[in-house]
């Protein structure tokens, strides 16, 4: 009975994690692409008064009835953000850290007060500041699919005018399309998304589950869907492995252990991700300046032999060192020429191209001219 | 026979600063102008205020006779190059079927027979061979040659087009003005921000000369004197002139 017990707290813990962290991928994605990771981390610490407010208000501690409140107050904050930067001359980066902040300290305020409270249990509400995973219940997470559900057919179905939002919006207004709603709607699905994870991650770090996944993503794919898709499973594996090595570690937070997770992707896709990875592009630019190099030498090569009217004709390592005055870097690009069978060398000691050397640097000289 | 563009007491202010005053501007059907004017002359406000982008302190754009909205479809619009993250996670066929989605509506997605019609946009640009090419791949010219053909998928009547020329080879400036010589010849109306002095005789019918203020406006052999020259560039531009 225990062991079943467990297990199913194991599931409904799983399951929440995986649906938040998929929905955060995907709107993180959006939120990467329009510049707009920070306005994420400005709404998650705004939710914090308004889930202090919800409960005092309620005395419920119902997920729906504390989401609404942390998503109103979300809202708010990106309205004051909007209200700041277009009426005064503080600058978006300026008005986004004074929100954040000044409803973050609010938000604590309220927790100070609540927890004299003299009849209220208040230790459900402290877990949102880092989150807690173990608290997830059933309800919580049916809510959770609920809303999380919405927000992808949402992003589903006005998927391409969000695109087009975000590479090129005053390309969409020129083809009257109503950006200003477009806006609304999409930073909506974003406050939705990060206010479905703050119960399970936490206001502090929440910000990191719409940023990471979808940084990591965008080193694996140059296709909008694609991405939205990678960065979406590994928001889920990131919610579900942070969430299971908090809830097997007695009081490890879970925010900070799925962020750390979600690093460690972010991390190992910035190094081995094809094309976009530091590793692959160092490897790559080796591979190049070698070739080039290579291709120096046997053209070279090339226009010595040109002179005697015999394309074959050989030359002494002499002659090319003078052109190529690093030894060792000479002898070892003929042979490695040597190897791909583009040149020979003689007893003597003297290098000469081979048929289909000449025929390579035919090609070469083609290819430069044009 | 109505205007393609006309624009009436046009005020736009930013803050409290004018960037463009009192504009009044008819340009007829089927004519390639060019808008040309010092930095912060306004004209890219110019079409942007055309295009509704901007709202305007005082007076009204007529596009066609009617109000923007009215008529948007007929308008294709081809912003500055730099305006977009290039870095953009998608290919150069997706951004030409941008130039669709006004066409297509909510919800619907671009299908085969878009594909195909974005195909053919792209080769008239030729770029056809590039359509699956992510599009931080591609140099300055071809962007532009990109945003161009998302514009021509557009069918409009009026094109209004932020310095195309800017920055791009002799080969994409040749073939864009190829372009934009077989657009007038099919009756559009095309109105281009341009900033080389030397070329504006020989590819534009009418110009308009923009510094805040409207300086002249009409037939290039009549409005590009040196006169309206010199009271647009400050008196320094004759100079150039006379050394071509």
């Amino acid at each position: 009975m225990e062991q079943f017990f467990d297990d199913y707290t194991l599931r409904t813990v799983t399951l929440g994690t995986a649906i938040l962290g998929a929905v955060s991928g995907a709107l993180g994605t959006f939120a990467v692409l329009r510049r707009q990771s920070l306005l994420g981390d400005a709404v998650s610490h705004a939710a914090l008064p308004g889930i202090g407010l919800a409960f005092i208000l309620t005395s419920s501690k119902a997920s729906l009835v504390l989401m609404v409140g942390a998503g109103l107050a979300g809202w708010l904050a990106t309205a004051v953000v909007l209200l700041v930067t277009t009426s005064t001359r503080v600058k978006y980066d300026s008005a986004l850290g004074l929100v954040l902040s000044v409803f973050f300290g609010a938000g604590l305020v309220l927790l100070t007060f609540i927890q004299k409270y003299p009849n209220a249990n208040q230790a459900g509400l402290d877990s949102f500041l880092f989150g807690q995973a173990a608290s997830l219940v059933v309800g919580d997470v049916i809510t959770m699919t609920v809303l999380g559900g919405i927000v992808l057919v949402a992003l589903l179905l006005f998927w391409k005018e969000f695109k087009l939002l975000a590479f090129d919006p005053e390309f969409a207004h020129s083809l009257v399309l109503p950006v200003r709603w477009l806006d609304i709607g999409l930073t909506t699905l974003l406050v939705v998304a990060i206010v479905i994870g703050l119960q399970t991650v936490g206001v502090v770090l929440m910000s990191a589950m719409i940023i990471a996944p979808a940084a990591a993503a965008r080193q694996w794919t140059d296709n909008l869907g694609v991405m939205a898709l990678i960065s979406m499973v590994t928001g889920a594996l990131c919610g579900v492995g942070g969430a299971l090595l908090s809830t097997s570690t007695s009081n490890l937070p879970t925010g900070p252990t799925i962020v750390v997770c979600a690093g460690g992707f972010v991390v190992v896709s910035m190094l081995i991700a094809p094309h976009r990875g530091i590793i692959w592009q160092q490897v790559r630019q080796t591979v190049q300046n070698r070739k080039l190099k290579s291709e120096a030498v046997l053209l070279d090569l090339f226009e010595l032999a040109r002179k005697h009217d015999d394309l074959g004709y050989p030359h002494m390592e002499t002659a090319l060192r003078v052109i190529h005055p690093k030894r060792g870097t000479l002898y070892r690009q003929l042979r490695r020429l040597e190897g791909r069978g583009l040149v020979k060398m003689y007893d003597s000691g003297a290098w000469a191209l081979t048929p289909d050397g000449i025929l390579v640097c035919k090609q070469l000289l083609d290819e430069r001219i044009r | 026979m109505v205007n393609a563009i006309e624009v009436r007491d046009l005020t736009v202010a930013y803050r409290e600063r004018p960037v463009l005053w009192d504009i009044d501007l008819d340009v007829a059907s089927g004519v390639l102008m060019a808008v040309v004017g010092p930095n912060g002359a306004g004209k890219t406000t110019l079409i942007k205020a055309i295009l509704g982008l901007m709202k305007p302190a005082a007076g009204q754009v007529r596009i066609l006779g009617k109000p923007y909205r009215n008529v948007a479809s007929s308008v294709g619009y081809v912003p500055q190059r730099g305006t977009v993250d290039w870095d953009f996670p998608t290919s150069v066929l997706d951004v030409v079927l941008m130039g669709l989605y006004g066409r297509l509506g909510w919800i619907r997605r671009p299908g085969r027979s878009e594909r195909k019609e974005a195909i053919a946009a792209l080769e008239k640009v030729d770029m056809a061979g590039f359509a699956h090419r992510q599009i931080s791949q591609l140099s300055g010219g071809q962007r532009q040659r990109v945003f161009l053909a998302r514009a021509l998928i557009q069918d409009a009547r009026v094109y209004l087009m932020d310095e195309p020329l800017q920055g791009v080879d002799a080969t994409t400036e040749r073939a864009i003005i190829d372009i934009l010589h077989s657009l007038r010849s099919s009756g559009k109306t095309v109105l281009v921000v341009h900033h080389d002095l030397q070329t504006v005789s020989t590819y534009f019918d009418e110009v308009l000369l923009l510094n805040v203020r409207r300086i002249a406006s009409g037939p290039v052999s009549e409005a590009f004197t040196d006169t309206n020259l010199g009271l647009t560039y400050g008196g320094r531009i004759a100079i150039i002139k006379d050394a071509q």
